[in-house]
């Protein structure tokens, strides 16, 4: 276990230096740069911006610092805030982003899982169906179109809530309703396969013979069996909520860091742009491992040497 | 115990040929008819085969229904809302041709001066109003809603624009179903290069096996690690925007997924009997690959690929709509939404019928795809 652990560490720092390296590649590939806005620059005073941040030096010169300042925590400064380091604004966003994902998804998830569970219970009923309904809007809908016409109906026409920005509770609430529709309906969808499975083996039948109550069944021996390969959609869940932070921070104005990534992607702003990358990367590889190391630990028939399945 | 005597015609042997328990009464079935079968008994993909049939239809010759073309600006004609004939007196519907406010003041009259300082700056006489609150004088305590007859106010009563216009007096019904075209263009290719990419890789890493599928396997694990989202966005900046941009930005990491669950399935029938048999016979590597493991993988490789067009279709909306996707007149259906969004507030109708459009293409494809997972995966059968 040990040992596979320390060898998953060492792919994940091997996909994170390629991914600094890959991103900061590309970035030296791209077409604008975030000088080309400002008119006002004059020639020599352009010199004397790319000369401070060292963007005269050849290209290799200016990776091998590049990879060697992020050895050591820094990821450069950014263009367009005035010298504001990256790793300051990453810092001072997260912890919002965070906050909303997290809100989503708890409340995703919890809501995903009651439906699945009632869907379960009364399976090929009206309400299995309604609740097979919802999941595949949920699904299939993009959240920044539910994020637009919630936006538009509750907050512009009926006036209900605050339309944008962060701080209130009130302000919370529309936003983390867009972004918890994926987690529920992937949940619902999940909990009610697993359930429908888990009622129709041997031991629930047991339990049942034994004169054990509904409710004692249904939560001793269904729930906690049919939770354990909950596992198995929390990669689907952390993507969705990645995805939906860049366009839900966009569209309520939210100053997370999905936020900052899509304005930076306008201006060019090609520090915040790498230390975003790599901070999504890092994010990703973070909860692939979680997800595979949990696997293991749940169901040891999973053989953790992987590979030859 | 009362010992009967058995009657000796009991025991008459059976007339040989007269048995018919072995004898198979369905007519047998390949994997292909008994899976549309299964597909025909759920009403929820045969739903999404029809959607999908009918937006296809529509993009392909809505554009065609009226006169107006893609990039035909009439800025006297921006900003209309949608008008349909015979579906005008249905108010409900907003198909009416008609914009509705709400308008508030201090008094009902000053409500009624924003109204005509919003939609025509001269007169009353195409604005009808409802008074919802009359007020008691204080800022904003008197609420009426104004209806503005924009088609008769123009003089343009014989005028449709089944969708409204745009901002720049563009026909929304053509180009919503041009935008369908290119974003289902885009997630079409796209699929299919990586169902191509995806299959070959998979395929030949699990075949061949040994150091090779070591290597491939070790490539493919850091792939997976890179989240999609963040290479798209990083390849489609540095790339001109356009079709092929999209499809390279959505191929270059989108094949990983295939290439795992081909392998996964020749590595399980590689080692089956039949394989074996046709090696016996002298079957060339890719012989056996793409007559006997591929075709056997199909199922999976056909539910795969009908959950990517969904997905990739939802990732051109999301590049657009955060200012990365096509390049005006360009449409597709994201970049469509994403113009509409901007004036969300004012003119809903810009944003609404693109989104209603994406909504069911999505919803089609996902349940259809769930309906095929069910119909072609042999695990999945009761």
């Amino acid at each position: 276990m040990a040992r596979y652990i320390l060898q998953r560490l060492g792919y994940m720092v091997l996909t994170l230096f390629l991914i600094a390296t890959f991103s900061f590649f590309l970035m030296k590939m791209l077409p604008g740069s975030p000088l080309s806005a400002e008119q006002k620059v004059s020639e020599a005073q352009r010199e004397i911006i790319l000369d401070k941040y060292g963007l005269n030096d050849p290209v290799p010169v200016q990776y091998v610092r590049y990879i060697g300042n992020l050895m050591q925590g820094d990821l450069g400064v950014s263009f367009q805030l005035k010298n504001q380091p990256v790793t300051d604004i990453l810092l001072s966003r997260i912890p919002i982003s965070a906050q909303l994902g997290l809100y989503a998804l708890l409340i995703g998830t919890v809501l995903g899982m009651l439906l699945g569970l009632i869907a379960a219970i009364r399976n090929n009923s009206w309400v299995d169906y309604s609740a097979n309904i919802i999941s595949v809007i949920g699904i299939s809908i993009p959240s920044f179109i539910f994020a637009g016409l919630m936006q538009y109906y509750v907050g512009v026409k009926l006036g209900l809530l605050p339309i944008a920005f962060w701080g209130t509770w009130q302000q919370a609430i529309m936003p983390t309703i867009a972004l918890a529709i994926f987690p529920m309906a992937i949940g619902a969808r999940f909990m009610r396969t697993e359930m429908i499975e888990v009622l129709g083996s041997d031991f629930i039948v047991t339990a049942r013979a034994k004169g054990l109550n509904n409710t004692g069944i249904l939560f001793k021996h269904g729930l906690r069996n049919a939770l354990i390969p909950l596992v198995t959609v929390m990669g689907p869940m952390a993507v969705s909520l990645m995805t939906g932070t860049l366009v839900i921070e966009q569209i309520f104005s939210i100053p997370g860091i999905g936020e900052q990534f899509v304005q930076s992607v306008m201006r060019d702003d090609f520090s915040i742009i790498m230390g975003t990358t790599l901070f999504f990367a890092f994010f990703f590889v973070l909860i692939i491992l979680i997800v595979d190391i949990l696997y293991g630990i749940i169901d040891p028939r999973i053989r953790l040497a992987g590979g030859k399945d | 115990m009362n010992k009967e005597k058995l009657n000796k015609d009991l025991f008459v042997p059976a007339k040989k040929g007269d048995d018919k328990s072995e004898e198979i009464y369905r007519p047998s079935l390949s994997y292909w008819q008994d899976a549309w079968l299964r597909l025909r008994k759920n009403a929820g993909a045969i739903f999404g085969i029809i959607t999908l049939i009918l937006i296809g239809f529509l993009s392909l010759a809505g554009p065609h229904f009226n006169e107006y073309g893609l990039d035909d600006q009439d800025l006297g004609h921006s900003r209309l809302p949608p008008r349909i004939q015979g579906l005008e007196e249905i108010s409900w519907l907003g198909l009416n041709g008609t914009k509705s406010e709400m308008f508030e003041g201090a008094t009902v009259e000053e409500a009624e001066e924003k109204a005509l300082a919003r939609w025509t700056q001269k007169d009353f006489e195409y604005i009808t109003f409802d008074v919802k609150d009359e007020g008691n004088g204080s800022k904003d305590s008197a609420r009426v809603e104004g209806v503005f007859e924009i088609y008769q106010y123009k003089d343009m009563s014989d005028t449709y624009y089944w969708f409204g216009t745009d901002t720049l007096g563009r026909d929304l019904f053509t180009r919503v179903w041009i935008g369908t075209q290119i974003s289902l263009l885009i997630a079409l290719v796209a699929a299919a290069i990586d169902m191509l990419i995806g299959v070959a890789y998979g395929g030949i890493s699990a075949y061949y096996g040994g150091r090779v599928d070591n290597i491939m396997q070790r490539i493919i694990e850091i792939l997976i690690g890179i989240p999609n989202l963040v290479v798209v966005i990083l390849m489609i900046m540095i790339l001109d925007p356009g079709i092929m941009s999209i499809i390279i930005a959505l191929t270059i990491t989108g094949w990983t997924g295939m290439a795992r669950i081909v392998r996964g399935q020749v590595l399980k029938l590689k080692n089956q009997e039949f394989v074996l048999a046709s090696r016996t016979l002298g079957s060339s590597n890719s012989r056996i690959l793409t007559k006997h493991l591929i075709p056997n993988t199909l199922g999976m490789i056909i539910i795969n690929t009908m959950f990517t067009i969904p997905s990739a279709i939802f990732f051109e909306a999301f590049l657009s709509f955060i200012g990365l996707g096509l390049q005006s007149p360009d449409a597709s259906l994201g970049t469509l939404i994403n113009d509409g969004f901007k004036s969300l507030q004012i003119n809903p109708h810009i944003m609404i019928f693109p989104a209603i459009v994406i909504s069911l293409i999505m919803i089609g494809f996902n349940i259809l795809a769930d309906g095929l997972r069910d119909a072609l995966d042999p695990k999945m059968r009761e």
